[in-house]
């Protein structure tokens, strides 16, 4: 232990941690976060279920996570097998390992920890009492890149069905010696578990055509999972506290899950619909008693944009005014939405440690924000930005995507253009300011509108940053942060990959290829020899447009929405129509409301103050630029562009003005990288 | 008011890191609802002052931190309601007030007592590794600073060294004496020094001198008889 890095997060012993007892008639699971202990102690999604299982009476949880390049080789050559941190038990002798599928470029990482537990990496290899090894979270809705390694995956929200993973598991430890395939088959027949060795994916010559059941028993299309009341489920009660540090090292508190704001790049907001909110008095008394018990001074109130939760004045002032909190307790929204409204509840919440203030308009454009639904006016950014300066804040930070359908250079020079204006703005209140400008280059997700997109080349992503860096040199306070665009396209091969897909992890899993997601050790070169070794390309994998009436890998798989809906709106988005919030306009059909037996749970009957995605805003004038914001010498131009100085709003040419685009997905839309979840700050 | 306690840090949680230690005790002291005492401005901080870090690896049961308190309360009834609250392997050791007008831990405390397991040597070598070592004129050791290679020597630093045969886990013991000025020592900087393999180290004593005479941070131990520090492993 003395010789590897940060060893206190292989020792455990976090407040909240349970040592179970392992006994008969308790299914034993181990659940697996497949990157370091600091990214992956946080996930709300693993604590939850840890909390639930150990709670049940047929089943238990121990935790791992995945030792650092150092500690495995330690542990590789003394002949130690990845062990649970609470009892330090071999992770091959519990009966389930299961993975938390948060980012594609973890995969090669759940291969590394199967191998480490001393199991073969391949599901069918894998026989008689070895450990069931299953896996669910966001990328869990492509599964064929891990079809070969996985034995099922659970799409979907995991509260209820790890319980009757349990129940079938511990029927087969009573009546033993019920085979392997037979457990298989009776998870395959529970709602939202997906058993990828019941099914055989057809192609025709290099084209799949079909990912289709083996026999009559399992369904042809499996359909995820999503509890009906947030409020039944008021987990973690515990959440756990580590003795070291960790990203997100705060009380958190999800204050509702799903989204239908309608991004359409955004994977997350789809696949998690409907919106259901926590009851507010719930939130309150989570918070409450989730602060005295952990000692934690800040708190974050979680969903995909918390300040559309329709209890978030309440809840945001009932922690700031509450006595037991004394002015030392903040409060933080990880998703802002961007309008003067947001700017000043976080004023509200951040008087006790005010850090930087983050916005994600995402596009540089209003029209690059209509494509993508993400609806911010100009004169919403502007007003945001300026009541943040001027309540105080230096340091803004804007996220941006590139590589957008229908993208062109005048939209990437947007962000440009609007980061420059957002620092002008700033320097009339101070005279440093710091308006960092990241940006992603676009990965299309299964599930979303965008799902048939192809995604621009490296050397594309690179010409377009490129140009960004150009038209920023010396703007003064601005500075541009850039994802790697060779990652970008890596996470392009598993995002939308199909079966064939393993052989490239596997390949670069062999490889010596752990850690893809941390840029010392992500190498390009591995996966793109992987694909040639599998007869891939990046052209067909990642770069390609999909037909319309393409088989896509996941559509034996459903997340509630409509193929025809997520195809309808990836036509409207090529004709920059734009599509309301449908929690307060009438619904579209979607398929999630319909299809499952669930539907939207919020209390508000309005939309928020500031409007969301269309409802309660006029979108007919997003791209106007209120003339006050504009500098000095824009203001001319602004001005005679608008053709009347009397005109208070004046327009702008950033939104407007002809432009090359095609309207049908073909070709010449530019992309780049990576990013596409949250849309959060 | 502050109040000084001494607490240990045994087991796995010696794996933790000084801020590691220091971010557990803030939220203890929260959970505890003791009206400790705040810096201002746009990021207050609870007003805690640690002593000399120990490093990571290294179990202890002397080690020390001042609170500041914006009430008046017995030293012993902060320690009682703390300790419960605190992880497995921290525990409360004694609590009292610091003398009035003394400086801080950082500044006073002068040197430490170690108690280091010895891995493979024997009592007789270790012996004649000892008494060479502290018949030296000077131990030099190359260490780099800020770019520059320089010379330390440590040798004013060894203030007492020798071996001692122990029942308990550690089995033959080196018991050290390395004080903090001109600089201090680490025990893995000692191993080097002795080159033979060291185990486990345990701080056993922090020691301020002045005036002549040699006391601990805090005389009045142990105040808090009813918790003691728990093993972790």
């Amino acid at each position: 232990m003395a010789q590897v890095t940060k060893p206190a997060r292989y020792i455990g012993g976090e407040l909240g941690a349970c040592e179970p007892l392992h006994e008969p008639g308790r299914v034993a699971w181990l659940l697996i976060y497949p990157d370091t202990y600091e990214i992956g102690l946080p996930n709300q999604g693993l604590q939850i279920l840890y909390e639930i299982l150990n709670e049940r009476e047929d089943a238990l949880a121990e935790r791992a996570y995945a030792p650092w390049t150092d500690m495995e080789r330690a542990m590789r050559s003394a002949g130690i097998p990845l062990f649970s941190l609470e009892t330090t038990r071999p992770a091959a002798e519990f009966d389930v390992l299961a993975f938390n599928l948060s980012a594609e470029l973890t995969y090669t990482n759940v291969l590394n920890l199967i191998d480490l537990a001393g199991l073969a990496v391949r599901s069918k290899e894998r026989t008689g009492d070895a450990p069931l090894v299953v896996a669910g979270g966001h990328c869990a809705f492509n599964p064929e890149p891990l079809a070969d390694f996985i034995d099922a995956f659970v799409l979907g929200d995991g509260e209820e069905v790890v319980g009757e993973i349990s129940e079938v598991l511990l029927d087969r430890v009573a009546d033993h010696p019920r085979g392997r395939h037979e457990l298989l088959r009776a998870l395959a027949r529970l709602d939202g578990v997906y058993v990828p060795a019941l099914y055989e994916a057809r192609y025709d010559g290099t084209s799949l055509v079909g990912v289709v059941p083996r026999s009559r028993d399992v369904p042809e299309r499996v359909e995820k999972r999503a509890i009906g009341d947030l409020g039944e489920w008021p987990f973690p009660k515990q959440q756990l506290v580590p003795l070291v540090e960790v990203v997100h090292d705060r009380l958190n508190v999800e204050v509702f899950r799903g989204c239908t704001r309608g991004c359409r790049f955004c994977q997350a907001g789809m696949i998690t619909r409907p919106v259901r909110e926590r009851p507010a008095s719930q939130v309150d008394e989570m918070v409450r008693a989730g602060l005295a018990r952990t000692g934690y001074d800040e708190v974050a109130l979680t969903s995909l944009s918390s300040a559309d939760f329709s209890g978030i004045e309440h809840a945001v002032s009932s922690v700031i005014n509450d006595p037991q909190c004394s002015g030392q307790v903040s409060v933080s929204l990880p998703s802002l939405r961007v309008d003067a409204f947001t700017v000043g509840i976080a004023a509200e919440i951040q008087k006790v440690r005010r850090t930087g203030l983050t916005f994600a308009p995402e596009g540089g454009t209003w029209r690059m924000r209509q494509v993508m639904n993400k609806l911010i006016r100009e004169e919403d950014l502007y007003s945001a930005v300026d009541s943040a300066f001027a309540q105080g804040w230096r340091r803004v930070k804007l996220y941006f995507l590139i590589g957008l359908p229908t993208e062109t250079d005048e939209d990437v020079l947007g962000i440009a253009e609007l980061a420059r204006r957002c620092a002008d703005i700033g320097h009339r209140y101070h005279h440093n300011v710091t308006l960092t400008t990241s940006v992603g280059g676009f990965v299309p997700k299964p599930h979303t509108p965008f799902q048939w997109f192809g995604q621009d080349t490296i050397e594309e992503l690179r010409r377009k940053v490129g140009m960004l860096r150009d038209a920023l040199r010396g703007a003064r306070g601005v500075s541009l942060r850039w994802h790697g665009a060779e990652a970008t396209a890596a996470e392009g091969i598993v995002s939308r990959g199909d079966r064939r897909v393993g052989a490239v992890v596997e390949h670069v899993w062999r490889a010596g290829g752990t850690f893809q997601e941390w840029s010392e050790h992500f190498d390009l070169g591995l996966w793109t020899a992987g694909l040639e070794a599998a007869g891939l390309s990046l052209e067909d994998s990642v770069y390609r447009h999909r037909e319309q009436h393409e088989v896509l890998p996941w559509d034996h798989l459903s997340a509630g929405l409509h193929r025809d809906f997520l195809w309808q709106d990836f036509s409207e988005a090529l004709h920059e129509h734009v599509l309301e919030d449908c929690r307060w306009t009438p619904c579209y059909d979607c398929g999630v409301c319909t299809g499952l037996p669930v539907e939207h749970v919020v209390a508000s009957s309005v939309p928020p103050a500031g409007g969301s995605q269309g409802t309660g805003q006029d979108v007919s004038v997003g791209g106007l630029m209120p003339v006050h914001f504009v500098h000095k010498e824009h203001r001319d131009m602004a001005v005679s562009a608008a053709g009347g100085a009397e005109d208070p709003v004046a327009r702008r040419s950033l939104g407007s003005g002809p432009r090359a685009r095609t309207t049908s997905g073909a070709r010449s839309m530019g992309i780049v990288d990576t990013c596409a979840s949250g849309g959060g700050a | 008011m502050i109040v000084r306690m001494r607490f240990g840090k045994l087991g796995k949680v010696r794996w933790t890191s000084h801020r590691d230690v220091a971010r557990m005790w803030e939220r203890a002291l929260r959970r505890a609802k003791l009206p400790v005492a705040y810096t201002g401005g746009f990021s207050p901080r609870a007003r805690l002052s640690f002593g000399l870090a120990l490093p990571t690896g290294c179990e202890s049961v002397a080690e020390y931190l001042d609170v500041a308190l914006e009430a008046e309360l017995e030293p012993a009834l902060v320690a009682e309601r703390v300790c419960p609250l605190l992880p497995r392997g921290i525990g409360v050791l004694g609590a009292g007030e610091p003398e009035p007008g003394s400086g801080s831990l950082q500044e006073e405390v002068t040197s430490c007592t170690w108690e280091i397991s010895v891995v493979r040597s024997t009592r007789s070598e270790l012996d004649e590794v000892l008494s060479r070592l502290m018949g030296a004129a000077s131990l030099p050791v190359l260490r780099e600073r800020k770019g520059h290679v320089v010379s330390d020597d440590l040798r004013p630093s060894l203030l007492a060294l020798f071996a001692q045969h122990t029942h308990d886990e550690l089995g033959t013991t080196l018991v050290a004496e390395l004080g903090t000025r001109p600089r201090g020592v680490r025990p893995a900087e000692l191993a080097e020094l002795l080159d033979i393999e060291l185990g486990l180290a345990r701080r056993t004593c922090q020691w301020i001198e002045r005036g002549g005479s040699k006391f601990e941070p805090l005389d009045v131990l142990p105040a808090v008889p009813a918790v003691a520090v728990e093993r972790a492993s």
